[in-house]
């Protein structure tokens, strides 16, 4: 009818054009309301998955490195068995495993030293690499101050500077904490800054007539926006911490899974060597995981950790 | 038509807006003026990048002018301005909130008291047909969903100015016209000052009391058409009238006439 509608070509697709009552449709099944203020925290999941459904998709993710793990450690176990390589070079399985069972009570507590020294580098390089990052997006000036520094730190070898927090600080784990908080700080403030610099300006826009104030706009809009990045540097640092602690009790240690590690290879004691490296990257492996749940909890809406679309694309 | 003495809601006197970047220096605007008063809506028209959603920014003090100024209801414009809703040509959702948290959020840094805003907001999803999807994702919804839930946020607060850019772009016919139509009621029971930026020249007529059409870059108001009008409309009749085809028509030759495309 009118020459001027170039727009009306359109399907009615959805929306209340027609029938609003029919809008009404029970698209999610009652999932509970979010709690208001809740934070950035959307609990709510496109399919909620039963058990048998999740156990599936556990075996589904495992089955592989399951696998390779097994090749690996038959591989292992037949070149110790065939004695291919000497065994004070290469245990057996079987020696490792009656280590771990053997020292069991000694090795956790080591195990739980390391851990320990870790925890706390990792808590603290989370902070202050957060604050710092913070610090650098908000102050041009503090970003001119700042990064230059934490280049400088970041270039210098952590190892070579273990030597010199031990006279600093003593054969206490202060400096096994401090390498951790060195070697893991980096990442933390680099992914954080890259986080609270990709906000959408037009979010910035919108936060202005709101009339939101900084502090506001930094809660809402910024912090929310810049997890995923923060998540992303925080993974990295755990395992850098487990690195950075370790390390710390090369240097000078009455105890600790570093410790362990150079007098097990002084005695030329393979088996105990390779337990205690099994237990490492055991400690690695169970932060990292800590993290990634944290990070499904945190960000369920983040591309990464959406699933169970059904896309072509690759 | 309007011989209110009241002070004008915006006034822009001659804007003129460049933009710097590495590459080039762009004109966005020149001289533009415009006087609109309170209870009026402004249909502005006219090619892409001329400009609309810059002026629409320098009324909203999101964009500082190369000259001239604003006076957004009787005060000078200096920064953002707290007393518009201003729906983005790009909804500008928060990914991690859904529907509902993301038009609350307009309560929750305004400070609104919770309960009204929450009654309001949910009459806005009512209003709009995003019920069922209150807590839904961004990403779970349609370019369309997107619009009417940037559309509640930017009503929730029932704002005296009304800054639109594009907000119904992303939606199908249908659903447009209904949206035209509340927005034609909203308009008239609130009064709020309208400048809604469209594409559709049909929009443009059925919605505005007054369509400015502007030029390509740089832009600036080659016409100020009255749409002779009532205050209300009902969508099929009014797109029948002689007024609005006259319009519409003038329109489209000014648009053609000042660009190939569109
Ligand atoms: N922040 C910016 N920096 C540099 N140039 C810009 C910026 N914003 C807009 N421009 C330029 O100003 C011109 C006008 O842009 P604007 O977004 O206002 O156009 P528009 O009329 O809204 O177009 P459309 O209808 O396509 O949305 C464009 O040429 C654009 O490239
Ligand atoms: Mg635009």
């Amino acid at each position: 009818m009118s020459p001027s509608s170039p727009q009306q070509t359109g399907f009615p697709a959805e929306g209340p054009a027609h029938t609003p009552d029919s809008a009404h449709t029970p698209q999610r099944d009652g999932a509970a309301p979010e709690s208001p203020g809740a934070g950035p925290v959307g609990r709510r999941l496109p399919v909620r998955p039963d058990a048998a459904a999740r156990l599936a998709r556990v075996a589904e993710a495992s089955w592989r490195p399951a696998l390779l793990l097994g090749v690996l450690l038959f591989v292992w176990w037949l070149v110790a068995w065939q004695e291919l390589v000497e065994s004070y070079l290469v245990p057996s399985p079987g020696d490792v495993l009656d280590v771990l069972a053997d020292q069991r009570s000694e090795l956790m507590s080591h195990t739980w030293v390391t851990t320990y020294e870790t925890l706390i580098g990792f808590v603290l390089a989370a902070g202050i690499g957060v604050g710092t990052a913070v610090l650098i997006v908000y102050s041009k000036t503090l970003e001119r101050a700042i990064y230059p520094v934490i280049l400088f730190a970041q270039v210098i070898p952590k190892i070579a500077i273990a030597p010199i927090l031990v006279v600093w600080f003593g054969f206490g784990m202060t400096p096994k904490i401090v390498l951790a908080v060195l070697i893991a700080f980096f990442p933390v403030v680099v992914s954080s800054v890259a986080g609270l610099r990709s906000i959408n300006p037009e979010l910035l826009e919108l936060s202005a007539t709101m009339g939101a104030s900084t502090w506001q706009t930094f809660v809402k809009f910024r912090l929310p926006g810049a997890l995923p990045h923060v998540m992303a540097g925080l993974k990295v640092a755990v395992t850098l911490a487990v690195v950075g602690a370790v390390v710390g009790e090369f240097v000078g240690a009455q105890e600790g899974l570093g410790y362990v590690l150079l007098a097990s290879s002084g005695n030329l004691d393979a088996p105990l060597l390779f337990a205690d490296l099994l237990l490492m990257s055991a400690i690695g492996i169970v932060l990292f995981v800590v993290i990634e749940l944290a990070e499904s909890l945190l960000i369920p809406w983040h591309a990464s950790r959406r699933d169970g679309m059904a896309l072509t694309t690759t | 038509m309007h011989t209110s003495t009241k002070l004008p809601a915006i006034a822009v006197r001659d804007l003129t807006c460049q933009f710097f970047t590495k590459r080039a220096q762009t004109t966005a605007l020149t001289d533009v003026s415009l006087d609109i008063q309170p209870g009026e809506f402004i249909s502005i028209v006219g090619p892409s990048g001329c400009g609309k959603s810059t002026l629409l920014k320098i009324i909203a003090g999101l964009v500082r002018p190369t000259a001239g100024s604003v006076e957004l209801l009787g005060a000078r414009v200096e920064g953002p301005q707290r007393d518009v809703g201003f729906a983005f040509q790009r909804s500008a959702l928060l990914e991690w909130r859904g529907v509902r948290r993301n038009i609350l959020l307009q309560a929750e840094i305004r400070g609104m008291d919770r309960a009204q805003a929450e009654r309001r907001a949910d009459y806005l999803i009512e209003m709009t047909g995003l019920r069922g999807f209150e807590d839904a994702l961004p990403h779970e919804l349609s370019g369309g969903m997107q619009q009417r839930a940037a559309l509640c946020r930017a009503l929730l607060h029932e704002p005296p100015v009304l800054l639109m850019d594009e907000p119904f772009g992303a939606l199908d016919a249908l659903t447009r016209e209904t949206m035209n139509v509340e927005l034609n009621r909203i308009w008239r029971e609130t009064g709020v000052t309208v400048v809604l930026v469209t594409h559709s020249i049909a929009e443009a007529v059925y919605l505005g009391t007054r369509i400015e059409v502007m030029s390509p870059r740089p832009g600036r108001i080659v016409r100020t058409l009255p749409v002779d009008l009532p205050r209300e409309r009902a969508y099929g009749p009014t797109l029948a009238t002689d007024v609005f085809h006259g319009l519409a028509a003038e329109i489209r030759d000014l648009l053609g006439a000042s660009s190939a495309h569109d």
